[in-house]
């Protein structure tokens, strides 16, 4: 199916989080991978070869809990987690950030998408640890007391573009994203470009015709009241 | 139908921002104090003797509360996943640690878990014995066209998104219980049977859930296992939610079925006889299809022999999937009618049209007239052509058609309304909005009848101190609790006009509300605002009950049953890469009087996607060596994304006959006739049938080299 291209390619287009190679991370890969347990950790550990990880000369994390601050939706957020601890449970079991959903854990349903640095990610295919240094923002952040539904958020009510509502932060998410970088988009480019997120109740025709309303909402001020 | 001022209009859905923005909060999210987190250890045989299981390493694993085998030593355990032990612990990575310390060793047995080819199950065949009627050698001998087949679905899951799961709190006598449930009124009492207490003693909260589409009614072992390890812990709420895998492996599915097919018809298409050998299996027990209702549909064909073998395999059990049996059994008889129209060379809508006659009589003319609309909708007279006749090229067009019927009665429910001197107005209902919009449909009736806005309503479900409600299941939710807030709302508005009335100078029988006003019919002048009326309650509220008890509904004639739906799909098929790509998915349905046309299309759309992922892609893919499911996680357990499904028409066959009829059920029906219309499609694509669903490219390039087969 094309769908399942578009997921790899997207997953190829994820980037690897920032701090594993910009930024200098308090922890090391090598370490923490001993108190690993995930498939993720193995995938994401192989991106860095050992003496790329020697050379950074970090710190050893884990195999028991570490302190870390996370920046997420613009505050930095204080937590202990096991080096082992996805950034998608540390948010929800940890920080009570439980817009973002876990339902595959391994990176291929997109209801845990959030952003990290502006990209989006799959929280359950970044560690915890990981995540620390980048600017994270979940669905959350795309609401404020008081103020209007954003857009997208509003888009997504008008065109029904949900039923059980399980997949549907990360949709949003997916598609905040996917607006940022395409403003002007087609039918043909939002069903591909959302093609790597999975609705089980079958909302799809919604989310197509939300998102072009979105859209349209966004280039004339988008204004969140 | 002029006079209503809500019900049918396209209204958005009341909670619709708190789910899209992430507020909402489902079971899965709630994050109480002092939270346990539980997780289990299932058997990794198939089928296997319990010999020794010691739990005495986990017990140790620091952070761990409490480890409770579940099948102990002796236990013969029938299927992998299957629940053994269970571990609570003050975060999920050490629950999950101390499951990994505990030791089990297992005597392995002999297993089966595969199906298809019914001459290698042996002994775990259970045939449900021939049922005849007519004459069936009479009826094939007469005939001038015979067409015999072979067709088959393999089972699917739910593939809920919020896997099955709960919190459970239980202190002291108390038990708090946050489930991802269809049966908030009944699951409590499930829950409390399994642990010998007082259903009274159990508070079921949940307001929003995850997806069920059947799998979600009873109080499950991990639900009594979490209340269990928080009694334990002296009362800390436990956490306890399946993981993917076990999600797929043992919280249910819908069975198989295969089947051979030999049916017989004039050389006009008048069909003579119809014989039908089935077998599927749903785990265990083999899953309960009753092979009387073949055909499908066309179910009074004079002469027809059918039998039905249920097998069991040591698998984890079915559980109801949306309209439970009928895709199976619509997609086996619609794909060998279609199989004898293309014999007869005959466009299969004139072949259905022919044979109408053998559906139950009161349909007849809905699925003709859902027929037309779906041939235009489809531009099937442009589109269709004889099998196989679609030009040259790799690329091969065609269309195909599927039906469905369904029940769809309210179910007994019962509902408490509460008209406040401020205005407000209350519903307490103990239903649950399982994503059909039930919330908003509770208050739109209520709306209607008060003659308020909508959104002014304040529906409170999710509760089983509330009045008693239903199960979601069967599409009987809409019309259950339509009924009960319709006539609570109407008695708490009979004592409002009693109060009002000699304020307007009039009785209460010459009240009506519309428009956020009271006033008196046919002279608008004499009217008072809602604010203002329910101002004159003082500090009386008035508080009035509704119920609807599903067997008497009929009489009451504001519900019925009974409703018919019609399916067409428009594929595309590569048969060099055997890719089968959807065009356009149209879906005719009619469910009486249609409470909201947005969220109804909506259950279209859903229902209808559901078919294409089990028409191209989706199965359970089990292997008889490991024993075991060789795809539990959603990579390779495809579901179509937004891509996959190409554009979906959903029609509402709404029209003043169907209104009178009252409010029916609409989750059930839109699901069935779809893997039908999309492998009758693919069938007049590429010139032959594709025997077995989801219409994968091996299958498809088989099925072109003569080697299509069940297995």
């Amino acid at each position: 199916m094309s769908s399942k291209k578009d997921r790899t390619r997207r997953d190829q287009a994820s980037p690897p989080p920032e701090s594993a190679t910009k930024t200098k991370s308090a922890f090391s890969r090598r370490g923490f991978l001993q108190g690993a347990g995930a498939g993720a950790t193995v995938l994401s550990t192989a991106l860095l070869s050992e003496q790329e990880a020697e050379a950074a000369n970090l710190a050893a994390a884990g195999p028991g809990a570490v302190d870390i601050t996370l920046n997420v939706n613009g505050s930095d957020m204080k937590t202990k987690v096991e080096p082992r601890e996805t950034l998608l449970d540390t948010l929800r079991n940890h920080l009570d950030l439980t817009a973002a959903k876990r339902v595959c854990d391994r990176g291929t349903c997109g209801a845990c998408t959030v952003m990290m640095n502006g990209k989006v990610v799959y929280g359950c295919t970044v560690l915890a640890i990981d995540a620390v240094g980048s600017k994270i923002e979940t669905l959350e952040s795309l609401s404020a007391p008081g103020k209007k539904p954003h857009p997208i958020i509003q888009a997504f009510v008008n065109n029904d573009a949900q039923q059980c509502g399980y997949c549907t932060p990360g949709f949003v998410m997916s598609s905040k994203a996917f607006l940022d970088k395409n403003p002007n988009p087609t039918y043909e480019d939002v069903k591909k470009g959302l093609g790597g997120n999975l609705c089980r109740c079958g909302t799809y025709m919604g989310i197509r015709k939300a998102v072009l309303e979105a859209a349209t909402e966004l280039k004339n001020g988008g204004a969140r009241a | 139908m002029d006079k209503r001022q809500v019900m049918g209009k396209r209204l958005n859905r009341l909670d619709g921002v708190a789910k899209a923005s992430g507020k909402a909060k489902y079971s899965s999210d709630l994050n109480p104090d002092q939270l346990l987190y539980g997780v289990l250890l299932t058997c990794p045989h198939a089928h296997a003797n319990i010999k020794s299981i010691d739990i005495e390493d986990a017990k140790r694993v620091p952070g761990v509360t409490s480890v409770r085998v579940i099948l102990g030593a002796g236990k013969e355990v029938q299927w992998r996943g299957a629940e053994i032990a269970s571990v609570a612990a003050t975060s999920e990575p050490a629950a999950r640690d101390a499951v990994r310390k505990i030791k089990v060793d297992y005597e392995i047995l002999p297993h089966l878990v595969k199906e298809a080819e019914l001459s290698k199950v042996g002994p775990r065949a259970r045939p449900s014995g021939e049922q005849v009627s007519g004459d069936p050698e009479k009826g094939f001998a007469e005939a001038d066209a015979v067409s015999e087949g072979i067709y088959g679905v393999p089972v699917i899951t739910h593939c809920c998104l919020e896997p099955h799961g709960q919190i459970v709190r239980w202190s002291g006598d108390k038990i708090d219980y946050w489930p991802s449930t269809q049966n908030v009124s009944a699951v409590g009492g499930d829950l409390a049977k399994s642990l010998g207490v007082d259903v009274t003693n159990v508070s079921v909260d949940m307001q929003y859930m995850g997806g069920g589409f059947g799998s979600k009614f009873p109080a499950d072992i991990w639900a009594s296992e979490a209340a269990q390890h928080s009694k334990a812990s002296g009362g800390r709420p436990v956490k306890m939610f399946l993981d993917r895998a076990t999600e797929l492996s043992i919280a249910g599915n819908r069975p198989s079925v295969f089947g051979k097919v030999k049916v017989a018809a004039k050389s006009d298409g008048t069909m003579t006889a119809w014989q039908s050998e089935t077998w599927g299996s749903g785990g265990m027990t083999g899953g309960g299809l009753n092979a009387d209702l073949f055909p499908y549909v066309f179910r009074q064909v004079p002469n027809r022999k059918v039998n039905h073998t249920a097998v069991s395999l040591n698998m984890g059990s079915a559980r109801a999937w949306r309209a439970p049996n009928h895709p199976q059994q619509a997609y086996i008889t619609f794909s060998a009618m279609e199989d004898l129209a293309a014999k007869l060379k005959m466009d299969p809508i004139d072949f259905f049209l022919k044979n109408i006659g053998t559906v139950r009589q009161d349909f007849r003319p809905t699925y003709e007239r859902q027929l037309a609309k779906g041939m235009e909708l489809i531009d099937w007279k442009k589109n269709w052509h004889q099998r196989g006749d679609s030009g040259k090229g790799p690329v091969k067009r065609g269309l195909g058609v599927g039906f469905a019927t369904w029940g769809g009665l309210g179910h007994d429910s019962k509902c408490r309304t509460t008209i406040n001197p401020d205005g407000t107005v209350e519903v307490e209902i103990g239903s649950q909005d399982i994503g059909t919009a039930a919330r908003t449909m509770i208050a739109m009736v209520t709306a209607e009848t008060t003659g308020i806005d909508y959104t002014r309503v304040k529906v409170k479900l999710g509760d089983n101190h509330y009045p008693a409600s239903g199960a979601s299941g069967g599409s009987t939710t809409t019309g259950g609790v339509s009924v009960s807030s319709r006539k609570a709302a109407v008695n708490a508005m009979d004592k409002l006009f009693e109060k009002i009335a000699p304020l307007l100078n009039s009785t209460p029988d010459q009240l009506e509300a519309r428009d956020n006003t009271i006033r008196v019919k046919g002279d608008p002048s004499r009217s008072m605002s809602w604010t203002a009326a329910c101002q004159k309650l003082g500090i009386e509220k008035i508080t009035e009950m509704g119920e609807n008890v599903g067997r008497n509904a009929g009489k009451e004639g504001l519900i019925t049953q009974g409703v018919a739906g019609v399916q067409m799909a428009d594929v595309s098929v590569d048969i060099e890469t055997g890719v089968v790509k959807m065009n356009k998915l149209v879906i005719v349905q009619d469910c009486g009087l249609v409470v909201n046309p947005k969220t109804a299309e909506s259950q279209g759309y859903g229902a209808g996607i559901m078919t294409i992922c089990a028409a191209l892609m989706e199965e359970r893919i089990t292997d008889q060596v490991l024993g075991k499911v060789l795809n539990a996680d959603m990579e390779f357990y495809k579901l179509a994304s937004m891509n996959d499904i190409g554009e979906i028409i959903v029609h509402m066959d709404i029209h003043p006959d169907n209104d009178k009829r009252g409010i029916i059920g609409l989750g059930e029906p839109v699901a069935i006739g779809g893997m039908a219309a999309i492998g009758n499609a693919c069938a007049n694509a590429i010139g032959v049938r594709v025997p077995s669903l989801p219409l994968t490219p091996d299958r498809v390039l088989a099925a072109l080299a003569g080697k299509g087969r069940l297995a």
